[in-house]
């Protein structure tokens, strides 16, 4: 059984050897003109080594290895109390308020730091969410949505700079821009099939972050935009000083003024935004339209031989989803007050995605889950900074192969036939 | 007379178009030929590509270290090196990436290659740094056409040897799918999957194949345009692989000739905007060439219309 297995780990270990020898084991240096090598150290030769080592006995008893694995007992099955909770209006309810009242505590919990990365999770929630309609719900897979999440930020910072437009008239000018934007770009390539819709949305998001570097004389090119306008809460600021004709909100409520309170109402305001973009996306799904999309992603001639028009029941859900892209890019830049076109890199459209993927495609407490566990760890893993990118990609090709569903997948009423 | 400056400003454009444009047609084979056989987009093809050209200038760089001066040694060991690499790169994405997860939903194996490829960018940019890395120029010189005196196009020696190899490329790989019994089979196998497997042949094998097929053009298509900009960065990978796409998609993705023509027509339009507008738009035109065509004819220039089986 082991002389069997001997070829195929000679030629695994001889292929790493291939794959590594000279890309990792030298390293270019320039010095001036001339280009020349050195050895990227002893380290690196040992860690090559030991891959082909493992790679040459993990082969040569991948049959031992095979029954060994099958002797162990099979991972717990993760979904399995969440689907019961599912199951129990009461108890679901219950777990909702549990949660929502852990998020309006966690600023008051927690410190500066803490609520900062707070309001970075929420934003990436509320982009994971928008996604999830377009990907997980409709099956579309849009890699260019960053391109709407940049239009809602630069809708908003172009408005407030050109027409001293507000935060609030900007969230709502930003959500339809970039839902007009969504629109216009589903129009001609959604009658496509998933995977040419991915390249041409991949383009979208190249062309509006290209496009943005070099209208130098709107956008400020690599330059971006600064000073961009702080949301206020019903017309009161959060500064130390009142601009002409406002009004601060310690000052209105008697308080002494601590910059902390910016912080906190930030991430209060985000967390508004993602309930009211849970609220919506769960009346949708019980809409016909929120029907329509899964169904589709199912099957879309038997949805056809239904009558569903597929091509607007798409652009609904490439809309829909663009729009909350455009809302988050519109808090985006009211809470950084600043924006560049560096910003919004393939590879933001890239984490977004692997958000909804880790979180179970449809999922949304597995999408809340998946932004969560995406934001800290990296900032966890400073040290690791390096390899973040590197580990991120390993993660999203195992996670496909082990774990296509997601880590929560999304439970739907169904019966089965049993014999 | 201010009319035949414009007509070679104009050659000078069509050349460095077809230039740029014939390794666009490489890379896009190995979209191509892979959509055909297993329908999907392999988006690491572009970090292939890149990786192929780092490996061309570590081998330069070595043999000039070994004090190896002759640069036909130099471009013949860099192709010959940098293919197998590829090669072997090509074969264990499929192995490892692809393979697991076949015969499932489309999105699955797209998601996978997307990860494949941010690893693969970011495991040569831990490995050889971030920062462009140049290489002097081999080969300079090259044939003017039209005036000495006045304003003439130019065709280097070095685009000369990339239409010569793609060229010869080409002419292999049509001879290998039409003539080679392994040809046959990657035909029958783009036919249909299933009857060909259960025909008796080995189906895995002539799609590892083509994988490793795809990744040594890429390879080709590195050295060629590595040496031809004399700069890499380990980030080249990304545009290179959207735009061969694009060439793909152009011609009529699954479709060899189509590829190529592609390639071609897509190189030509980037030149002509760089030329005549702004080098900034010439993505922005590319992409946009892109949406057009899936609008107006989703099946390409030469390829076949797709018909959705229940």
């Amino acid at each position: 059984m082991i002389r069997s297995n001997l070829k195929p780990a000679v030629i695994s270990a001889v292929v790493v050897a291939i794959l590594t020898g000279l890309l990792l084991g030298v390293r270019l240096d320039q010095q001036g003109t001339t280009l020349g090598l050195v050895g990227a150290g002893p380290d690196v030769y040992w860690k090559i080594a030991a891959a082909a080592t493992f790679l040459f006995f993990f082969n040569l008893f991948r049959d031992q290895l095979g029954a060994l694995w099958k002797g162990l007992p099979g991972l717990p099955k993760a979904p399995a109390k969440l689907t019961s909770l599912g199951d129990k209006p009461a108890l679901r309810r219950l777990f909702w308020c549990f949660m929502i009242a852990a998020a309006i505590l966690w600023p008051f919990l927690s410190n500066r730091g803490g609520t900062d990365l707070g309001t970075l999770v929420l934003i990436y929630v509320m982009l994971g969410l928008g996604l999830n309609i377009v990907v997980g719900l409709a099956g579309l897979l849009d890699l260019g949505y960053v391109g709407f999440y940049a239009v809602g930020a630069y809708g908003y910072a172009l408005m407030a700079m050109y027409f001293d437009v507000g935060f609030w008239t900007g969230l709502i000018i930003a959500g339809c821009l970039a839902a007009l934007f969504g629109f216009l770009l589903g129009f001609p390539v959604l009658r496509l099939r998933g995977d040419y819709l991915a390249i041409v949305t991949l383009g979208f998001g190249e062309i509006i972050r290209i496009l943005l570097n070099n209208m130098t004389w709107l956008t400020n090119g690599p330059n971006g935009i600064g000073g961009i306008p702080k949301p206020t809460l019903f017309g009161l600021e959060f500064s130390r000083r009142a601009s002409e004709g406002m009004q601060t909100f310690h000052e209105f409520v008697g308080i002494s003024y601590n910059s902390e309170h910016r912080v906190i109402f930030l991430y209060l305001l985000a967390l508004l935004l993602v309930l009211i973009t849970l609220f919506v996306i769960n009346r949708l799904l019980r809409m016909p339209i929120g029907r329509a999309w899964e169904a589709l992603r199912e099957d879309e001639i038997a949805c056809r031989a239904l009558g569903i028009n597929p091509t607007a029941v798409k652009l609904g859900a490439f809309t829909i989803g663009a729009s909350f892209a455009g809302f988050a890019g519109c808090f985006f830049a009211a809470r950084q007050g600043f924006i560049s076109p560096e910003s919004f890199t393939f590879i933001e459209s890239a984490i977004i995605l692997a958000i909804v993927v880790l979180g179970g495609m449809g999922s949304q407490i597995g999408v809340i889950l998946a932004a969560i566990i995406m934001t800290i760890l990296p900032e966890m893993a400073r040290e690791f900074d390096e390899y973040r990118m590197l580990l991120f990609g390993l993660m999203m090709v195992l996670m496909m192969i082990w774990r296509p569903q997601g880590l929560l997948p999304m439970s739907r009423p169904h019966m089965e036939l049993r014999t | 007379m201010a009319m035949p400056e414009s007509l070679y400003y104009l050659i000078q454009q069509l050349l460095n178009g077809l230039t740029v444009g014939s390794t666009y047609a490489l890379i896009a084979i190995g979209y191509t030929m892979v959509y055909g056989i297993i329908g999907m987009i392999n988006f690491a093809h572009g970090e292939v590509y890149m990786i192929g050209s780092y490996i061309a200038f570590i081998v330069i760089a070595a043999l000039a270290m070994f004090g190896i001066e002759s640069v036909p040694v130099m471009i013949v060991a860099a192709f010959a090196i940098s293919m197998m690499v590829t090669s072997a790169y090509g074969y264990s994405i499929e192995r490892v990436a692809y393979r697991p997860l076949r015969g499932g939903n489309r999105l699955i194996p797209l998601i996978s290659a997307i990860g494949m490829s941010i690893f693969l960018q970011n495991l040569v940019r831990i490995a050889q740094g971030s920062r462009d890395i140049a290489m002097p120029t081999m080969i300079s010189g090259g044939i003017d056409i039209g005036p000495q005196d006045g304003f003439h196009a130019t065709l280097s020696y070095m685009q000369m040897i990339i239409f010569a190899v793609t060229l010869i490329t080409m002419t292999l790989l049509t001879l290998f799918i039409s003539r080679s019994r392994m040809g046959r089979a990657c035909r029958a196998c783009a036919e249909d999957l299933k009857m060909t497997n259960l025909l008796g042949i080995n189906t895995n094998a002539v799609i590892a194949l083509t994988f490793v097929i795809g990744a040594a053009l890429a390879a080709v298509a590195g050295v060629l345009l590595g040496m031809y900009y004399g700069v890499i960065n380990p980030y080249i990978g990304f545009m290179a692989g959207l735009k061969a796409f694009t060439a793909a998609v152009l011609g009529g993705i699954g479709s060899i000739p189509g590829a190529v023509l592609g390639g071609l027509l897509l190189g030509v339009t980037e030149a002509i905007t760089a030329g005549y507008f702004s080098t900034e738009y010439k993505d922005v035109v590319a992409f946009g060439l892109l949406i057009l065509i899936l609008l107006f004819r989703p099946s390409g220039i030469l390829g076949r219309p797709e018909v959705e089986k229940v």
